[in-house]
């Protein structure tokens, strides 16, 4: 399909397409973005609804809360958005570097078979009891040998159609993904360094030990968050809002300092998750200064993604998908300040194990990384289907004010409950006795439980509806393009 | 490929005059508050590694020589030296002395309420009222070691059948049909005799029969009348409390194969004056003798 044309010899720029992209992993990517993300939100509600009521756990090991619980940290984080930066990173790299997907139509294909393979042999194992029992690595050994072989072949095709692009520069979102794409295989790699027992069972010894061990699982959990729910979905968000809001980029310059500056100070900062533990204070010190100085390399983040829609602030008024991915960034502008907030030692002795780290991580996740995802795929879908348009803006709407509506019951309920739960626990009557026992405050947790699985559950019938306007426009005869091959932007672009 | 600065009409910004499908980005320079801010962050970490410890392996201290542990072992002990007189004096005296002594009842009445709700209420319930599982109440007078101070000290010091206290209470309850005591047809009649202890069997004839073998089996620990023994923690059979469940089914499960209700030896765990303060506490519950 490669349409005629090359640069254009007044502006020395290339506005046509000349080159055949890759679209039909992408599109599959986009649609198992949408899927697992449905499945990913509906196990949080019912793990939810399980700690309201724990009656729900139905007393059969396969749908226990603690079995349940890595199902929907996955589904979220690695389906959902696994899926959602596999597509957008394929999508936006060919587009941005101007040349087809390294190893093409084929590599596509293995990527997307591969990572739903992954993701399926995962689930699988966490329902059976199959786990290392690392937080956010529970895949055992064969699903992390097999996981890894996927990955090098991500970072093969990202990386080589970086190579042969035909523009002078990479684009910032290329850094953002290949940072994210490298950085998640070195942390996988180390942090599943394990033994296998062997007979043919699914278990594993981990390579650390002891404090170690835990510094290294919290280095790789931290640096999860950090590359592949901020550095991955920061190259997302540097794609999308400028082509949704229809301007450039606020800063170059502050994409690269804060580029840089983001990426080295991430990597440092795990030791915040083991503070007031064994780990020497050393570590708990720098984990703590390291997090600090990381506030304003994340801001610089927001800043381009908002200060992008100077002169297009009233886009949002009229196109609800960009209000999810500016609300995404205004959301994303509240967890990397509470981030660093609540890595304060004095903060975190109140905070650490109660559910205000719930909250924050959801209203990361639920606020930016969902989001952000949402104003994306509402981009995407009339793109990947050339349609003129998605079925029905006003869906757009309702599915933003539920799911906005949703994560505010979500965090407040948490903010309340975890800070609750922490000065209950440090509470000591005036003979010095504790105050409470542990189940009297898990007692009182009890109502802001049931409104946070309420706020989870607006937050699913809100994507629901997204799975419904997505579908109707794949759908739609009444919005197909005119001339699909013809690419008629471009070629509007080319008649200049 | 060339390049092209453009003037960005909205800000007045220049371009960059890169371009990637249709992108363009300003040469805005670095805001200067984010840049201040940034600096302050960094200097702030610089002075707090100063201050604390920061330097990787050389158990290196930092100028205020904080330390973690350094900080709590104090506050943790200034804490207990404010309880301390008040525990010496509850570890001096016997549970019946503190509950005649007012100050010290009412202490040990806050104490025991906290010691019980976080080491005991997982098994006997927020207010002492059991389980059905062998989790007995302790708010009745029904007790299977005695309900007095003495009684109620010995059982939290040492446990029941826990394997680690050589003092612990409980005996072995022989499993009648598994050992080969009795048949499984016995086993049902001496379940309709027990159920006739308390008016409710149905079958006389059964009953009788089990009668017999219950005087050859059972009496020595469980008593005559199956009133109970306490010194063997042989519960009583006579009355409507059952730790197990009464029914025929039940009755015939715990013949057959016994019960055997485990309690850790809180003495090796808990401070003596808290055991104090627990007996207090648990013979306030309202089965105290």
């Amino acid at each position: 399909m490669a349409v005629a044309g090359y640069a254009d010899p007044a502006t020395g720029h290339a506005p046509v397409q000349d080159f055949e992209m890759v679209e039909a992993p992408v599109r599959a990517f986009a649609i198992a973005t949408v899927f697992w993300g449905v499945v990913g939100f509906l196990a949080g509600v019912v793990i939810a609804s399980q700690l309201a009521w724990p009656l729900l756990n139905l007393d059969l090991e396969w749908t226990t809360f603690g079995r349940l619980r890595p199902v929907h940290t996955s589904a979220v984080i690695f389906a959902f958005g696994g899926n959602a930066m596999l597509c957008t990173s394929l999508y936006v790299v060919q587009r941005t570097c101007r040349a087809r997907l390294f190893g093409g139509e084929d590599m596509g294909w293995f990527l997307f078979w591969g990572y739903q393979f992954f993701i399926v042999t995962a689930a699988l194992g966490y329902v059976l009891g199959v786990t290392q029992g690392k937080e956010y690595a529970e895949p055992e050994w064969y699903v992390d040998l097999f996981l890894t072989v996927v990955w090098v072949a991500y970072l093969v095709a990202f990386g080589g159609t970086i190579l042969r692009r035909q523009e002078p520069h990479i684009y910032v979102a290329n850094w953002f993904y290949l940072a994210f794409i490298i950085t998640v295989a070195m942390l996988h790699l180390v942090n599943n360094a394990a033994l296998p027992v062997g007979g043919g069972v699914g278990k594993s010894y981990i390579a650390w030990s002891g404090v170690q061990d835990a510094m290294i699982q919290w280095w790789y959990g931290h640096n999860a968050v950090g590359f592949f729910l901020t550095a991955g979905f920061l190259g997302m968000m540097y794609y999308f809002i400028p082509k949704q809001a229809e301007r450039p980029v606020y800063s170059y310059r502050l994409s690269i300092v804060h580029f840089w500056t983001l990426i080295f100070l991430y990597i440092w900062a795990g030791p915040h998750h083991l503070h007031y533990t064994a780990l020497p204070d050393w570590a708990q010190t720098l984990g703590m200064v390291f997090s600090v100085m990381l506030w304003m390399p994340s801001w610089g983040g927001m800043i381009n993604g908002l200060m992008t829609l100077s002169g297009a602030w009233d886009k949002l008024r009229t196109n609800p998908a960009l209000r999810f991915s500016v609300t995404a960034v205004g959301f994303y502008a509240m967890a990397t300040f509470e981030g660093p907030v609540m890595s304060i030692k004095a903060v975190n002795s109140l905070s650490h194990y109660t559910d205000w780290t719930i909250g924050h991580v959801h209203s990361g996740a639920l606020g930016w990384n969902g989001f952000i995802t949402f104003g994306a795929m509402y981009y995407l879908f009339p793109k990947l289907w050339k349609k003129t348009g998605l079925y029905s803006e006003k869906l757009v709407s309702w599915h933003f004010w539920l799911a906005t509506l949703g994560i505010v019951f979500y965090i407040t309920a948490m903010w309340v409950s975890g800070i609750m739960q922490g000065l209950m626990w440090r509470a000591y009557d005036e003979l010095g006795f504790l105050q409470y026992s542990f189940v009297e405050t898990v007692a009182a947790m009890h109502p802001y439980y049931v409104i946070r699985m309420l706020g989870g559950l607006l937050y699913l019938s809100g994507a629901l509806i997204m799975v419904y306007n997505l579908w109707m426009t794949v759908r739609s005869e009444a919005l197909a393009e005119a001339a699909p091959a013809a690419q008629p932007a471009f070629a509007a672009a080319a008649a200049e | 490929m060339p390049t092209k600065v453009e003037k960005d009409s909205i800000t007045g910004r220049m371009t960059t005059g890169h371009e990637w499908d249709g992108l363009k980005e300003l040469n805005t320079p670095l805001p200067k508050w984010w840049l201040y801010t940034f600096y302050a962050c960094i200097a702030f970490a610089v002075v707090w590694m100063v201050v604390y410890p920061a330097i990787p392996m050389t158990g290196a201290r930092g100028l205020t020589g904080w330390t973690a542990r350094g900080a709590i072992g104090p506050e943790l002990e200034a804490e207990r030296a404010k309880q301390e007189p008040m525990l010496a004096k509850l570890r001096a005296a016997t549970p019946a002395e503190i509950a005649a002594d007012p100050e010290l009842r009412a202490y040990a009445m806050a104490g025991g309420r906290i010691a019980f709700a976080n080491n005991c209420a997982g098994c006997h319930g927020a207010g002492g009222q059991g389980a059905t599982g062998g989790f007995p109440s302790l708010a009745d007078d029904d007790w299977l070691y005695g309900g007095s101070y003495e009684s109620i000290h010995t059982t939290i010091e040492h446990g029941v059948r826990n394997g680690t206290d050589s003092d612990a209470r409980g005996i072995a309850m022989p499993r009648f049909l598994a050992d080969g005591l009795l048949k499984p047809a016995e086993v049902a009649d001496v379940a309709e005799y027990v159920l006739s202890l308390n008016g409710r069997s149905t079958d006389a004839a059964a009953a009788g029969r089990g009668e017999t073998l219950f005087a050859e089996n059972c009496v020595s620990c469980h008593g005559e009348k199956g009133e109970g023994n306490r010194d063997m923690g042989a519960p009583r059979l006579s009355d409507q409390v059952w730790l197990y469940g009464g029914d025929k089914a039940s009755l015939v499960q715990s013949i057959s194969y016994s019960r055997a209700g485990v309690m850790p030896a809180w003495g090796s765990r808990l401070d003596p004056a808290v055991i104090n303060m627990l007996t207090v506490y648990v013979h306030s519950l309202g089965g105290g003798e």
